[in-house]
């Protein structure tokens, strides 16, 4: 589904991103893993189209979007979700996720002066994608609450549902269970999972181990840029170099 | 219930505006109205690409002179009639803001305002330079006022004004349309990041575009009937004070809200005049009012209404009805 060859990217002298060369299988859940400033994000914001690769090639169901603009990245369906969530604060999380499938509309200014046909469709479509993707993400309760007061793990899953909003069929996922509690990251693995199961595939990037080694089909591990090791969660476990650069020995299966 | 509401509360609004001058009976407050419904609809194009885009547009006050000047010069030099005159002026800024909107909406941030302040600056100083254009330092004297339109006419004080509140309705009702649209959904993501808002596939530069004429539109327009009601103009239209005055009728009135920038100059203009007798003094009763409406209410007049309103309903909703039904300020 998504082909990565030999990806560098560099930011004056640093080598952000190395030579990076993966696969992320359709269906399944892949995960970034490394220790900080080993270039997950950077890594993510190529995919996405946020930065352009120095050099390299990312291939999106046979298709090279290298290089392409966030948004077009977006309309062809890898949707992302960031570290931290933007919401506008001030409206109700319903009014905060209409907006996600815009993309998929084409309503313009006559559209709206004249208020034509296809703009109340595509209003009303907007509407009951916001409304879909809030109940799949398990949030249909807070629609009309104020997107200021809810909950640190109600935002991570309210910023899945606009990922989700975009009819996207690749997700990335920037540290999606960061600041939440270890309940609520079980919960958010369980989120996950489900949107496998309903035929997405998903890449992520995460610290917190314990969730990664159960969740993922695959890990890529990252470090200072380049891709030291590469495989199932087990064999990662038993990797020495990637134990060495950031398991320590807790995670690491002795 | 909502609608009617909402319904209610702008009829209300109109049978003031209506009224206003037949109560008075007073030319001189009629006048003032008027200019203070001009400047609205030049706020309300700030409020779009500021308050629903985010983009702090420093150039705004330049472009309603360039629509002012577009009237004066077209009708007074080259004899063209008022109302062709006040399309071309909105067509003029609509293009003149569509090259310098692709060029300054590159940048981000206090990057952008600083931009716009300095397009500012020069569109002044060509107004003010060229005097073969613009008749200079000196100004552009006896522009006509708005021919009349049918049995209408528009030569007394009285009858500007209310072809002026025709004018802000129209204007007001078509922001009202944007901004509750997808149109406007598209341009209140850009404000809450613009990162987000690349991320859902909006497209920014084109986006922003958009909200940037338009913007300017609302400007130009506005310049255009300043133009015919005043009949005089002069360089200092163009000055950056114009900008300053009209985002201060944005942030007193609420900024990213549609009566916002109504209620804001209608305030500030009041006040104004009612601090007249104390000349230049008035700033200092002025300044701190304006600090004080800054810190304790600073999503502006109708900004911290909504919000309460908006507080209130979450509150009853979680109560009663969890699913709930769906409602937009």
């Amino acid at each position: 589904m998504l082909e990565i060859v030999a990806l560098t990217k560099k930011f004056f002298g640093l080598t952000a991103v190395d030579q990076v060369s993966t696969r992320f299988e359709r269906g399944q859940v892949s995960a970034i893993i490394g220790p900080n400033g080993a270039g997950k994000t950077t890594f993510f914001n190529l995919v996405a189209g946020t930065h352009k690769p120095t050099s390299g090639s990312i291939l999106f169901n046979g298709r090279d979007v290298t290089g392409l603009r966030p948004d077009h990245v977006a309309r062809l369906g890898i949707a992302r979700t960031f570290q931290t969530t933007h919401l506008f604060d001030n409206a109700t999380v319903l009014d905060n996720l209409i907006v996600g499938h815009r993309l998929r509309t084409h309503s313009g200014l006559w559209d709206v002066l004249a208020n034509t046909q296809r703009l109340q469709q595509e209003e009303k479509l907007c509407h009951d994608k916001a409304r879909e993707a809030l109940e799949f993400v398990g949030l249909s309760h807070v629609a009309n609450r104020i997107a200021a007061d809810i909950t640190q793990e109600e935002r991570k899953r309210v910023a899945f549902a606009l990922a989700l909003a975009t009819d996207p069929e690749l997700l990335l996922l920037d540290e999606p269970a960061s600041g939440v509690n270890p309940e609520e990251t079980v919960g958010l693995a369980a989120l996950i999972r489900k949107l496998v199961d309903h035929g997405l595939t998903v890449c992520l990037i995460e610290h917190k181990m314990d969730m990664i080694m159960r969740l993922a089909d695959k890990i890529v591990v990252l470090n200072n840029g380049g891709k030291i090791a590469e495989g199932t969660p087990a064999e990662i476990r038993r990797d020495p170099q990637v134990i060495d650069a950031y398991l320590g020995v807790d995670h690491a299966a002795l | 219930m909502k609608l009617l509401q909402g319904k209610l509360g702008w009829s209300l609004l109109a049978l003031l505006a209506l009224a206003f001058p037949l109560v008075t009976q007073n030319n001189y407050l009629i006048s003032v109205a008027t200019q203070a419904f001009i400047m609205t609809i030049a706020a309300l194009g700030l409020n779009l690409i500021t308050g629903y885009t985010g983009q702090f547009n420093l150039a705004h006050g330049a472009f309603m002179a360039v629509g002012a000047y577009t009237v004066g010069i077209l009708t007074v030099d080259h004899q063209v009639p008022f109302w062709i005159a006040f399309l071309l002026a909105g067509a003029m800024t609509a293009s003149l803001g569509f090259f310098v909107g692709i060029l300054s909406l590159r940048l981000k941030g206090h990057y952008f305002a600083i931009f716009t302040l300095c397009v500012s600056y020069i569109m002044y100083l060509l107004i003010e330079k060229w005097e073969s254009l613009t008749h200079g330092t000196v100004g552009i004297m006896g522009i006509p006022a708005p021919s009349g339109i049918g049995p209408l006419q528009f030569g007394t004080p009285l009858s500007q004004y209310y072809l002026v509140l025709a004018f802000l309705a129209l204007g007001l009702w078509i922001m009202a349309r944007i901004v509750g649209s997808l149109l406007g959904r598209s341009f209140m993501a850009v404000r809450n990041s613009d990162e987000l808002a690349e991320a859902l596939g909006i497209d920014l530069m084109r986006t922003k575009t958009l909200s940037f004429v338009l913007s300017v539109t609302y400007a130009g327009f506005a310049g255009a009937l300043y133009a015919g009601q005043v009949r005089f103009l002069g360089p200092d239209l163009a000055s950056e004070v114009v900008t300053f005055d009209l985002i201060m009728f944005a942030l007193v009135g609420g900024i990213g809200t549609l009566l916002g920038p109504l209620l804001g100059t209608i305030l500030v203009t009041w006040l104004t005049q009612g601090l007249q007798f104390l000349q230049d003094y008035r700033m200092v009763v002025f300044g701190p009012v304006l600090i004080a409406l800054l810190i304790f209410l600073p999503d502006g007049i109708v900004g911290t209404w909504l919000r309460r309103r908006a507080r209130r309903a979450d509150a009853s909703n979680a109560k009663q009805d969890p699913t709930g039904a769906q409602h937009h300020a």
